[in-house]
């Protein structure tokens, strides 16, 4: 993993110097309200329903033991206990004193993190495969080059002030896990007569007007990454609109402009920066590269006989087997998530205990390292097949090994309504009354892959639109409901989910998620998973089912009228 | 109050004058100072050979949707050049400096005006900025002290530095 040397340490601690004296400066009125919000937010700095919200950066999701400890003990120190990992790769506190936030600044400095452009009108962190450099389907390990284009992003001087927020993703796998067609850019590997490059996919995201996408470049060798996005940013500085803030996404000046316009325009800038002091060295790339080498692998063969045999034996071991662990491009070796989805927690919830026995496990089975996944897991990503069992064992005492990664409760979700002001509706009782709806694991894996998705408003934070079922949280005369939608994906053939129908209140959701889930099951047809059977029998059949004899509109005013 | 001139690092008396289009006033027929003039964008397309004729030291005012393209060819004319920031989280004015050192080799002053604050002068400095109207009210003694130092140094290439901390790696 990435160590810094010399001048990335200097710049995060003068950055930590700086906001310091900006807290400084603000409490003593130097600086109004106004002028500090934007500094604020650019370290990770919200302020919330209840209290502020801090949001530390896990660059392209990697993380080492000590910095996960760090994470545990500020915060124990700092805040309640525990921390809440985001679907972007952040540690967010939801408790936190402004006055502490320099202090956490220092102790996150010392283990080499930041909270630098977490939020704001800025380039946020950059986000990649959870898998990056042990997938067995990779093609390249994109990680050398997002911590290039971190370092690029960190206080670039012309764009710190943008229109929007701009989030930028990074793959390098045939299968796009890195959920490229909806960010600001998405690079998407590509591989040309032998060249490793890119397809630059601008302006796609979620939110409020959710779009896909749209190829400007089909192919970027990866020299130019730096200077190509840079005539995009400057495009979108210069361009994109500043009137209103829920039109200044970069994707509204794709869709305003045309994709062909703005790729002229961006083409026109970049003939200007290409081949520039910019373009990436083979020298930089390399002495990144040398941060990211494999971990000294065991030569050994694996002892999968002891491993078989407590399958055989163990049920629960074999589900975990078979939905948190996954292939490694290494032979004797498996990736593991340990899910943060237990029943009845808020998803991607985790406590400063559960923090240290992951920063343990780590170091005991993992060579020290882990990554957090956008699905908001913890992923040990070298582990030796022999040694999966007392994984198991150590994450289910913890309650890290529910065995529900991909399937129906291993929901993504937001804060919602619990902590943010934004929110239309709570998010984490639904997700909640949905897991106690399906507790039993036989049917669970029964059921099979879906992928459920809540957010507490059309932000989008929980990425609903591409759930295979969405739920988003809606305010209609002031009481909260939930919108249903199906079908929606993210990887490849990423697409928005279709909504199904009028909205539901909290205490319908379990039955109207059983009701899908019904129809699927009755339909399905030899190893369809939910998706396979929505695509082959379209949504009718769902909403028949859901809205059956369930009165709306005027027929459910006058039932409430008489109750 | 007026804002407070930052320039060479030292703080300064402004000799020029901005002139503003008052309400009813059209560039074409408002009456031009004499002296040191800054002129708004709108009055140099319109009274350009006016100017030139009695104006020894030409200033111009960019506000951050005026595009530098569109005065390319006049750049030579004007000692100092003006960006606005009507507000400091408009960032368009940063790209209007890059635009004018990096693409047109402008060599004059490139003064931030308007909403200039403390903690923008290191980014502003970086992209080529070398005045700064600090907004008024603001401590320009402490601006001149910390608000350039911010950071050591930076990553990327810019107009201060043309070459990226890579390549200056030893
Ligand atoms: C409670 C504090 C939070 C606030 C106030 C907040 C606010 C927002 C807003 C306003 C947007 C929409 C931006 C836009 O469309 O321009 C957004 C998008 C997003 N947020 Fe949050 N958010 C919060 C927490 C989170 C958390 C905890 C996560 C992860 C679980 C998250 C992940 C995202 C993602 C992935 C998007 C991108 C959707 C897109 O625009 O493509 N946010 N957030
Ligand atoms: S989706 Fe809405 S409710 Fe949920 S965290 Fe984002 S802004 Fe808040």
């Amino acid at each position: 993993m990435y160590k810094y040397d010399a001048i990335d340490r200097q710049l995060v601690n003068e950055r930590v110097a700086q906001f310091r004296d900006q807290v400084r400066r603000w409490q003593s009125g130097e600086l109004t309200n106004d002028e500090f919000r934007p500094l604020r937010l650019q370290n990770g700095l919200y302020i919330q329903r209840h209290a502020p919200m801090f949001r530390i950066a896990v660059p392209y999701a990697m993380m080492n033991s000590a910095q996960l400890r760090t994470l545990a003990s500020v915060a124990r120190k700092y805040d309640r206990g525990y921390g809440h990992f985001t679907t972007r790769h952040n540690l967010q506190l939801n408790w936190p004193k402004i006055e502490d936030v320099p202090d956490i600044l220092t102790e996150l400095a010392a283990v080499e993190m930041h909270a630098i452009q977490t939020s704001g009108n800025c380039l946020r962190n950059i986000t990649t495969d959870q898998f990056a450099g042990v997938a067995a389907d990779e093609i390249i390990d994109p990680r050398p080059l997002a911590e290039i284009l971190r370092q690029w992003t960190t206080f670039h001087p012309e764009f710190a002030f943008l229109p929007r927020k701009f989030k930028i993703a990074i793959s390098g796998t045939e299968e796009d896990r890195a959920v490229t067609w909806f960010h600001d850019i998405g690079l998407q590997l590509k591989q040309e007569n032998g060249e490793t490059g890119f397809t630059v996919i601008v302006g796609g995201g979620l939110g409020r007007t959710p779009i896909r996408g749209q190829v400007v470049r089909e192919f970027l060798p990866w020299q130019h990454i730096l200077s190509y996005c840079e005539a995009i940013l400057r495009v979108y500085n210069r361009f994109g609109r500043r009137d209103n803030a829920y039109k200044a996404r970069i994707k509204i000046l794709v869709q305003a402009l045309g994709v062909e316009e703005f790729t002229r325009l961006v083409e026109a800038e970049w003939e200007h920066g290409k081949d520039g002091p910019a373009t990436i060295t083979q020298a930089e790339f390399d002495r990144v590269a040398a941060h990211f080498t494999a971990p000294a692998y065991s030569a050994e063969a694996a002892d999968d006989s002891y491993i078989a045999a407590r399958r055989d034996a163990e049920k629960p071991f074999a589900r975990w087997l078979e939905r948190n662990t996954h292939a490694h491009k290494v032979a004797g070796y498996a990736a593991v998530t340990l899910s943060l989805k237990q029943h009845g927690i808020a998803p991607g919830d985790i406590t400063s205990e559960q923090m240290e026995t992951v920063a343990d496990l780590a170091d005991r089975y993992s060579f020290g390292e882990l990554r957090i996944s956008h699905e908001q897991n913890v992923i040990l990503a070298d582990v030796r097949q022999g040694d999966l069992y007392a994984v198991w064992q150590a994450a289910r005492d913890a309650g890290l090994a529910t065995p529900n990664i991909g399937l129906l409760t291993g929901i993504i979700c937001c804060p919602g309504g619990d902590f943010c002001d934004l929110a239309n509706a709570k998010s984490i009782p639904i997700a909640n009354a949905i897991q106690a709806r399906f507790d039993d694991l036989d049917y669970l894996f029964d059921i099979g892959e879906i992928d459920l998705n809540i957010s507490g408003c059309m932000n989008a934070c929980g990425h609903h639109h591409v759930g295979h079922i969405g739920v988003l949280g809606v305010d209609k005369n002031d009481a909260e409901f939930y919108q249903v939608t199906l079908g929606g994906r993210q990887g490849n053939e990423a697409k928005l989910g279709k909504v199904i129908g009028p909205s539901f209140s909290a205490g319908e959701m379990p039955d109207v998620v059983a009701k899908i889930i019904d129809v699927y099951i009755e339909n399905r047809q030899d190893e369809e998973r939910f998706l396979d059977t929505f695509d082959r029998i379209g949504i009718d059949p769902f909403k028949n089912r859901v809205y059956e004899g369930r009165a709306h509109g005027k027929a459910k005013a006058a039932e409430k009228e008489a109750a | 109050m007026m804002a407070q001139l930052i320039k060479n690092r030292t703080a300064q008396a402004d000799t020029w004058l901005t002139l503003e289009l008052a309400e009813g006033d059209t560039p074409e027929t408002l009456a031009l100072p004499a002296g040191d003039v800054i002129f708004p964008l709108a009055v140099w397309q319109a009274r350009k050979a006016e100017i030139i004729s009695c104006h020894k030291r030409i200033g111009l005012l960019l506000q951050p949707d005026e595009r530098v393209e569109d005065v390319a060819g006049d750049l030579d004319y004007f000692i100092v050049i003006a960006i606005n920031f009507p507000k400091f989280v408009d960032g368009r004015g940063y790209s209007t400096a890059a635009l004018l050192r990096q693409r047109y080799h402008y060599q004059g002053e490139v003064r931030a005006v308007g909403e200039v604050l403390h903690d923008q002068l290191f980014y502003l400095q970086r992209v080529g900025f070398d005045s700064y109207a600090l907004k008024e009210g603001k401590d320009a003694v402490y601006a001149l002290a910390a608000g350039f130092s911010a950071f050591s140094d930076g990553y990327q290439a810019s107009t201060s530095q043309p070459q990226p901390y890579f390549r200056r790696r030893a």
